[in-house]
């Protein structure tokens, strides 16, 4: 048989094909990978920008003595016997005299104009006049919320034809929001009450917002760091410095190692037992949620700080030692300082790792529904007792809910636990880039 | 616990005062010349404040836990004891001020035992894990025959009594999802490290891998959100309703590809450690004997790094088995036993949300079984990390 260096038989030609083809199989599995993050984040700031938008209805607004004050006293007291039902036909009225006000005519029985505006606005608006009494007899102009519906047709989200199959809205009443908003009494505009307001009830989406969400994920994250910094660094400094070798620093560091990979319904189960059925402490309260996720987070901060302190030489510790320094001066007063970007990176990371943990929170409570903002310290709670949710629990919380309205609320709370965690993650990256010190 | 908030204060307080009352005695005692001191005055300062508060704070919590254990609440005499040891605390660290006194080590055995105490917090935390599951199993057990849950086919619970609480319904929808997990994550990580660490290129490497990283730090609600709204209504209207295998957008497939896309990062990142870690020598070998570059990847490089990249599966696995929220959201309530991987099936960790979530009846068998549930869950978990640690150290290959 002939060969030639120049031609490749057959063999040759076969290996060339096989390495072509694993090379292929690498490259396109770093291409699913990295698609697979692209689709998710597309995804979830598709579904869930439109949640930082919100429609309102600008109108004026008589109230009129006889229906908000009807002892004319001006007295909060006697004014809180009007109820939001009260304000409710206030508002109707108001809005079909805006609506005759731009020569629009409707077909629209007055119910079905009322059902434009959101349940919420009558509280608003109640809410207001209480606190301000010289409003009444005036005619006031107010931002109120839309409906859930009209909000979610500007959006894109309802349209004609879905409107034609929905008991709560119907094509006229959004092609009244149409002109409307031609003429400018609706308009959509930046919600920064997302960020601000508690969760409302399952039928007013328009109304919920991650308020107490974020205020409860903030103090579990102050009693995170409160107790995990301290106790992981304590610890690490023990294991790293101190600790003879023999069986049971051994086994504390087996288990530690296993503790990390425990998952982290299991702590929840723990918190349940231990902080809440056993030490009685409040449940959905932030202190269990924050005493749950230090446990959880503690195994993080002490591989990472035990690296960090490992990563320190040791001719720091014997410079120190030998100028006359005890063991725990040279420990505190050279090493420890040295390794305090290390550890600060792991603790962030630690406590973003925290902040996105959902599934414990679930056992202790915390899917409960709650609308009064949580206070750091009550005589009767005491420190951060009060029941509270967090961030990813009320994300949780609105996929449950029926109204695709919340499906949009739940990726914009999403939206907002990933720029808390892309913010904290980057101040980590950037605390390492500029105090890393390699030996 | 509140009446304590008093005692503590003062004792807070005295810390304090101590501090500065030693730091002047001892200044007093050197006869304002501190050369002549063994220790500085500023460690026999602390040295008096950590005599202070340590004992007392140390009491209280042992005091808390007593007072759990046996219902009582805080009485006179505790506080008594709190404020004694406090007082004497301070009394005899301020006696032993002396110009030859080692405060300096006294003040460190003081730091140590807080180090040490520091340290017991992740062994107490597994105690706590091990035995608050226990305790609770052991009550399911008593009101439910152990045979029928590890036995049973059918799991039914049901408020009013009489409910079938079979494990095996909820363990085959955990290995399932977690299977199908597997399937997406192993081929593609593996690849992706391969690629990375063998061909890639460092501009490549540089943008590829910390975004497969990101991956990782992404929280399991998101992925689970994902699930709900994305990937579930597109597995169904394009491959369940076209292909027959039913109308659900909650699914195994949907939970696994999705917990699949998950792991990833770890099967890659975890790989990658250990491809590289196989010396150059090796490689250089393989191909100096003229294999391809893929042959020696074949060959060579990944029989070394076998044991260590079983162990990051096992790993992963285990993440899959414990992973709650991906399938809360995605793969459905109804425990099953199928194998259309279409049809909405459940999970351990399911289970133990929705019987621990709502109104619990902690006497009930439908509550306590999440215990046991969980219980088996740590076991499982636990069991798949030790072998993968013991794998990865007994078949590591030791180079040089």
């Amino acid at each position: 048989m002939k060969t030639s260096l120049l031609a490749a038989d057959a063999r040759t030609k076969k290996r060339n094909a096989a390495e072509k083809r694993f090379r292929a199989y690498g490259l396109s599995a770093i291409i699913v990978a990295m698609s697979a993050l692209l689709i998710l984040l597309t995804s979830v700031l598709v579904n869930g920008l439109s949640s930082f938008q919100q429609t309102f209805i600008t109108m004026d607004i008589e109230l009129a003595e006889e229906r908000v004050d009807k002892e004319g006293n001006r007295d909060p007291a006697e004014m809180a016997k009007t109820t939001t039902i009260g304000y409710n036909s206030i508002l109707r009225d108001a809005l079909i005299a805006t609506i005759e006000g731009e020569g629009l005519t409707t077909d629209l029985s007055n119910r079905d104009i009322a059902d434009m505006i959101s349940k919420e606005a009558s509280a608003t608006v109640r809410d207001r006049v209480l606190a301000n009494p010289d409003l009444v007899g005036q005619t006031v102009t107010f931002d109120v919320l839309a409906s859930g519906r009209i909000d979610g047709y500007f959006k894109g989200d309802v349209t004609l034809e879905s409107a034609a199959l929905d008991s709560n809205t119907s094509p006229e009443a959004l092609t009244l929001a149409q002109q409307l908003a031609d003429a400018g009494v609706i308009e959509t505009k930046f919600n920064w009450n997302f960020f601000i307001w508690p969760d409302a009830s399952v039928q007013r989406p328009e109304a919920a917002g991650l308020g107490v969400a974020i205020l409860g994920s903030l103090y579990m994250m102050i009693v995170v760091l409160v107790l995990a910094l301290p106790i992981g660094v304590a610890s690490s400094i023990y294991l790293e410095e101190f600790a003879p070798k023999n069986r049971i620093t051994d086994i504390i560091e087996v288990n530690i190692s296993n503790l990390a990979a425990v998952p982290s319904i299991v702590y929840g189960i723990l918190g349940l037992a231990i902080f809440i059925n056993f030490m009685e402490f409040n449940q959905s309260s932030p202190l269990v949620g924050g005493l749950v996720l230090t446990l959880m987070t503690l195994p993080t901060i002490i591989i990472s700080t035990r690296a960090a302190l490992k990563s320190v030489p040791p001719s720091i510790r014997d410079a120190a030692l030998g100028v006359g320094a005890s063991k725990m001066q040279s420990v505190f007063h050279h090493v420890l300082p040295l390794a305090a970007p290390g550890i600060l990176t792991g603790t962030i990371i630690g406590l973003a790792q925290a902040l996105g943990e959902t599934a414990p929170l679930l056992l202790i409570g915390m899917v409960a529904f709650v609308r009064e903002y949580p206070a750091a310290y009550t005589p009767e709670a005491g420190l951060f007792g009060e029941a509270s949710t967090a961030l990813p629990v009320q994300v949780f919380n609105w996929t449950q809910r029926s109204d695709p309205a919340f499906v949009e609320r739940a990726s914009g709370a999403i939206i907002t636990l990933l720029v808390f965690l892309l913010i904290m993650n980057a101040v980590a990256i950037y605390l390492r880039r500029r105090f890393e010190r390699r030996w | 616990m509140q009446s304590l908030t008093t005692p503590l204060l003062f004792i807070f307080a005295l810390a304090v005062i101590g501090y500065f009352v030693a730091k002047s005695r001892a200044l007093k005692v050197a006869g304002g010349d501190i050369r002549t001191l063994v220790s500085l005055p500023n460690q026999h300062a602390l040295n008096t404040a950590l005599a202070t508060i340590i004992p007392p704070v140390a009491a209280v919590l042992l005091f808390a836990l007593y007072g759990r254990l046996t219902d009582g609440g805080p009485n006179w005499f505790f506080t008594l004891v709190v404020i004694g040891l406090g007082v004497t605390g301070c009394a005899l660290s301020l006696i032993g001020i002396k110009v030859e006194s080692r405060a300096r080590t006294y003040a460190e055995r003081w730091i140590l035992g807080l180090l040490i105490f520091a340290s017991t917090i992740a062994i107490m935390t597994t105690v706590g894990i091990v035995f608050s599951m226990l305790f609770e199993t052991f009550n399911f057990f008593g009101q439910y025959d152990w045979r029928d849950f590890f036995f049973s086919l059918s799991w039914s619970p049901n408020f009013r009594g009489n409910s079938d609480l079979g494990i095996i319904p909820l363990l085959w929808g955990t290995l399932y999802v977690s299977f199908i997990a597997l399937v997406v994550a192993v081929p593609i990580g593996l690849f992706a490290a391969i690629y990375l660490s063998e061909y890639a290129g460092p501009r490549l490497r540089s943008v590829a891998k910390p975004a497969i990283e990101v991956l990782a730090g992404i929280p399991t609600i998101v992925y689970g959100l994902f699930a709900l709204i994305t990937v579930g209504p597109v597995l169904r209207d394009y491959f369940a309703e076209p292909m027959g295998f039913g109308q659900s957008a909650s699914s195994v497939m949907t939970a696994g590809i999705v917990m699949g896309v998950m792991l990833i990062p770890f099967v890659s990142s975890l790989s990658d450690d250990i491809i590289n870690a196989v010396p150059q020598a090796m490689r250089d070998g393989s191909l100096g004997l003229g294999a391809t570059q893929s042959e020696t990847i074949r060959q060579v490089v990944i029989p070394a790094a076998l044991p260590g990249i079983v162990g990051a599966i096992l790993l992963a696995a285990s993440r899959a088995i414990g992973e709650t929220m991906i399938v809360v959201l995605g793969a459905g309530a109804a425990a099953r036993l199928s194998l259309n991987p279409f049809e909405a099936m459940t999970t351990v960790t399911v289970k133990i949300v929705s019987q621990l979530t709502g109104d619990t009846d902690f006497a009930s068998p439908e509550t306590l079984v999440a215990f046991a549930l969980g219980l088996t869950l740590f076991v499982i978990t636990l069991g798949l990390n030790v072998f993968a640690l013991y794998i990865v150290r007994k078949y590591r290959e030791q180079y040089e």
